[in-house]
């Protein structure tokens, strides 16, 4: 890829600023600590590889870090939100608590009846179970979700820690279980102490779809020249749906969502498709590098965030095809091109000139930029909780010089940054979020929309737009000083 | 090949098949079989035990919750706490990984410990355990004595723990051993021989409603009676919003809670959430240190009035007095409303025997009553209050079932409302059953946590939800010709 930054330096930002603010905020590490962080924050240079961040390490203790875990990344993201199967959070009664209902993931269907993702199943170890093992309860676990669920496609089995730390062996009984009940049963070990995020949680949970989903199901149908699946879009708030919409306007046919309000059947029968398209690249890459190698399937990243970079992902994808797609993609960009500058016209003159930081996972610390700049902003700091190397190769272009760049920020971090240059906007996770307002900065959630959305494509533009604007512009702001 | 044999064909369920199903989930049968489940846990109404630790750590003042065990357990209690209270919820993690399984996790602690003191700057660091050191049996007393000994915090810092194993009890249980040592650590075992400094320790137990505390304290205040309220998180979950952020808003002053052994009185709110701290209490001071019902209703709280008053020999201020003449006149001007109707409740078992015992006062019947784990005592002790009211005969206790089961029994057996925290909306969804939000957590709703269901007050307050709530529903949902202005 070539290391290009887009634009000129921001103003007031240059490389020597904000290498200096990385100086000062390392300062207030000890020594050892000092040592770890300074390698996950830099002035961003695209062309001088010497800036280039350090990624996907060990977490430090003791720093307050955002970051979640193995299971968080297996539940939450990758086999949470298939909407069809029975997911058993299999250890200790929190994690799956906690993560029960609280990423977003809509589905379609009748909850408890032909869907299950807004339900929580666990098998609630006690001590007798850490001590025994959890196995035989396991069996019984399966074959309860079974008869009590009799339309689930699957179960997938999501360890916590405890499972991997007594040696209980979920593999032989999802083996005997899928067996005796005839469906996909997939055993996950994804405990959290796993890795050093929920990173490998992803990759662990695309190495059970490679080993026990895809190639297992084929489409009813015969397949056509424009299937193709969506990969790495989790319908959060419904962006899948989104996504999918104007995938089909331009005359694709969606076969598989990876796995927003995702069918496992469909999902086992992805190596059919044509192409594969992939949002979250983070999460899902393994998965279509797999399909690659063994099916022959080409991927494509893509970016749905803002109608410029949606035009020019609908121009690449529909490149992939014959010159019907190529005109569809087109009339579709001119459909929208009215409605969406309509928006530009409402919101930019309100947020013009006005300044991001951005510190989440996935895909969106780079993916996000071109909406913000769509409606007038800049991103003056971006950052991952949980990327790779590759992640930030993607994203240095896609910065200015001089803005800062950085991995796994602890909450020191980010306030000191965010003292320093006082972005009109922060656009992070629940955990940050009212710190920052507390302080008096406008936020957003961005992982969860909090809990607005979609943001992805044409549909989710004027939602992204209008939240912004009301973060920003809110009232509530004017009255943060007392008169008194 | 065998393998491609075994390929079969993506199949799509049918609208008649969902039909059936969505039918037969609601029927006897289903509820027979669900009933029966032995191994399978769906929706439970409770958390783990860690949570409960944290929620004690923040209601100290300066105090830096500190979990030992893998990072990912500290982001998820922290954004629980967040949803629930939509505030910081700061907390930091030793983070271990797998060579913490094999080593164990005392460098981790070392590290994370003289990051956190540096780099946040806490009057004390409250730890607590997950799972991963429970299961590889890290000591923190060795661990915590050596990072002194090695300088990675002051000699006198204080660092209690409590372990609290996930695999083991719920976010209650959590809190005792987490306030127990606290109060341990900070003032030591020993009472000041002769010593009475007059106050009294109130200790609310596991409670997420920041209004509760503040009404504690008021009602205090009344008395005049100086009060150390225990992990008070009345500040720390409800700071203000003035361009500044603290990361210890409040909390319980550490020099009072350092003096609790050598206080006039003691008394818990909660009894399964302090028993081992009441039990310390007990153990070694001769004050007297008393276990009260959450004081749910009028009855619980004119108890817990009057034992103040007897404690301290002050009789019970007319401004309280006044108080519940007027909470007695909210419940007679509203008591047709609520007068036999049935309730489904679920939540803690001290939180449960408080509601029940208001809604028996109220003259409804509180019918189907769920605790996701608790005991047989527990339900002995929820019978017998059931047992002092007419409108207890019939009502049904549920312990050790979660909110699947609840949605078999409500479907089956009907109620007219549910009250409980936000997970119970799915039954409200499906079956039409309207749900009053309350306890723990609420993520779905916005203020609930600022207005107090404790005392007087708290009883206006539940009072004026569930009437409402059956108000709109008749506004919603009657014919044309039954709409009426008044109500």
């Amino acid at each position: 890829m070539e290391k290009t930054n887009k634009t000129n330096p921001l103003e007031g930002i240059t490389k020597e600023s904000t290498q200096k603010l990385v100086e000062e905020t390392l300062d207030l590490y000890p020594e050892k600590a000092r040592k770890k962080r300074a390698p996950h924050m830099s002035a961003n240079d695209a062309e001088d590889s010497g800036c280039a961040i350090r990624s996907n390490r060990k977490t430090v203790p003791g720093v307050m870090s955002a970051r979640g875990c193995a299971y968080a990344g297996a539940k939450g993201v990758v086999w949470g939100p298939i909407r069809d199967m029975v997911h058993i959070s299999h250890g200790p009664i929190g994690c799956g608590y906690y993560s029960w209902g609280t990423r977003r993931n809509l589905v379609d269907g009748t909850m408890g009846v032909d869907v299950f993702s807004a339900m929580q199943f666990t098998s609630d170890f006690q001590e007798r179970d850490v001590v025994y093992g959890g196995d035989k309860k396991l069996e019984v676990i399966c074959r309860e979700a079974k008869e009590l669920f009799p339309l689930a496609k699957g179960i997938s089995v999501l360890s916590e820690c405890p499972v991997g730390l007594i040696g209980d062996d979920i593999n032989a009984v999802a083996k005997q279980s899928s067996e005796e009940l005839d469906i996909p049963v997939v055993p996950c070990n994804c405990e959290g102490f796993r890795g050093v995020s929920q990173s490998l949680g992803h990759h662990i949970s695309n190495d059970t779809i490679r080993d026990y989903i895809i190639g297992k199901y084929e489409f009813s149908e015969p397949i056509g020249d424009y299937d193709i699946a969506l990969i790495g879009d989790y319908n959060i708030g419904g962006d899948a749906w989104a996504s999918k919409k104007i995938l089909e306007e331009i005359g694709l046919n969606v076969k598989a969502i990876w796995t927003g309000d995702g069918q496992i059947e469909h999902i086992a029968a992805t190596h059919q498709v044509k192409l594969n398209l992939i949002h979250c690249y983070r999460s899902m890459n393994y998965m279509a590098k797999v399909m690659e190698e063994k099916y022959g399937i080409p991927w494509m990243e893509f970016n749905f965030f803002g109608p410029t970079k949606i035009a020019e992902s609908l121009r690449a994808i529909a490149a992939q095809f014959d010159e019907k797609i190529q005109e569809n993609a087109e009339k579709v960009i001119e459909k929208y091109t009215a409605p969406m500058q309509a928006v530009i016209d409402e919101y930019r003159p309100r947020l013009e000139g006005k300044t991001v930081m951005v510190f989440v996972g996935g895909l969106r610390p780079r993916h996000t930029i071109g909406a913000y700049e769509d409606l007038g902003m800049k991103v003056v700091a971006s950052g991952y909780e949980f990327a790779h190397n590759d992640d930030y190769d993607r994203t240095y272009p896609e910065m200015d010089k001089g803005t800062l760049v950085f991995d796994d920020a602890s909450e020191i971090e980010l306030e000191k940054w965010v003292e320093a240059m006082r972005p009109d906007l922060v656009a992070s996770g629940v955990k940050e979020k009212y710190v920052f307002q507390k302080a008096g900065i406008p936020f957003r959630q961005m992982h969860s929309w909090d809990y607005s959305g979609p943001y992805h494509a044409y549909d989710g533009f004027p939602i992204f737009a209008r939240d912004i604007d009301m973060a920003i512009n809110s009232p509530t702001w004017s009255l943060v000083k007392a008169p008194f | 090949m065998s393998e491609q044999c075994a390929v079969k064909k993506v199949t799509e369920i049918t609208t008649e098949e969902v039909e059936r199903i969505k039918e037969w989930i609601n029927t006897e049968e289903y509820k027979e079989k669900n009933m029966a489940r032995e191994g399978l846990v769906i929706n439970p109404a409770h958390a783990c035990q860690p949570l409960g630790a944290q929620l004690v750590a923040h209601g100290f003042e300066g105090t830096l919750p500190f979990v030992h065990g893998s990072q990912g357990c500290a982001s998820y209690y922290r954004s629980a706490l967040n949803r629930h209270f939509r505030e910081p919820a700061p907390a930091v993690s030793s983070a271990m990984t797998e060579d913490g399984a094999v080593f164990g996790g005392q460098n981790n602690l070392f590290e994370g410990l003289e990051n956190a003191y540096t780099l946040y700057k806490p009057k004390m660091i409250a730890v607590f355990t997950s799972c991963m050191p429970e299961i590889i049996g890290d000591d923190l007393t060795a661990f915590i004595q050596n990072a002194r000994n090695e300088g990675h915090i002051p000699e006198d810092f204080p660092v209690p723990y409590a372990n609290t194993p996930s695999f083991n009890g719920t976010h209650i249980h959590g809190y005792d051993p987490m306030l127990k040592s606290i109060l341990q650590t900070l003032g030591g075992d020993k009472k000041v021989e002769g010593k009475d400094n007059g106050s009294l320790n109130l200790i609310p137990g596991f409670d997420a409603c920041t209004g509760n505390y503040r009404e504690y304290k008021r009602i205090m205040k009344a008395f005049d009676i100086p009060c150390t309220l225990m992990a008070d998180i009345s500040e720390s979950f409800d700071s203000p919003l003035d361009g500044t952020y603290r990361p210890y808003p409040g909390g319980t002053p550490l020099e009072d809670a350092a003096d609790a052994l050598n206080a006039h009185a003691t008394i818990a709110l909660q009894q399964y959430s302090t028993k081992e701290t009441m039990k310390w209490f007990n153990a070694n001071s001769d004050a007297p240190a008393e276990t009260l019902p959450m004081p749910i209703g009028v009855k619980k709280t004119d108890e817990l009035l009057m034992k103040i008053s007897e404690l301290f020999g002050k009789p019970v201020p007319e401004e309280l007095k006044a108080e519940r003449g007027r909470a007695v006149d909210a419940m007679t001007d509203a008591h047709q409303y609520l007068h036999n109707k049935k309730f489904a409740i679920y939540g803690d078992p001290d939180w449960l025997l408080g509601i029940v015992s208001f809604l028996l006062e109220m003259g409804a019947r509180p019918y189907h009553i769920l605790c996701s784990r608790s005991t047989k005592k527990f339900r002995k002790e929820m019978q017998a209050l059931l047992d002092t009211s007419p409108y207890g005969a019939d009502c049904n206790i549920w312990i050790n079932k979660d909110l699947w089961h609840l949605r078999s029994l409500v479907a089956t057996d009907p109620v007219d409302a549910l009250i409980g925290d936000a997970h119970g909306k799915f039954i409200t969804r499906d079956l039409g059953v309207p749900l009053i939000r309350a306890g723990f957590p609420i993520m779905d709703r916005v203020n609930l946590h600022r207005y107090p269901t404790i005392g007087y007050q708290g009883a206006i307050n539940l009072l004026t939800w569930i009437a409402n709530t059956f108000l709109d529903q008749v506004d919603v949902t009657c014919e044309d010709r039954h709409f009426e202005m008044m109500r």
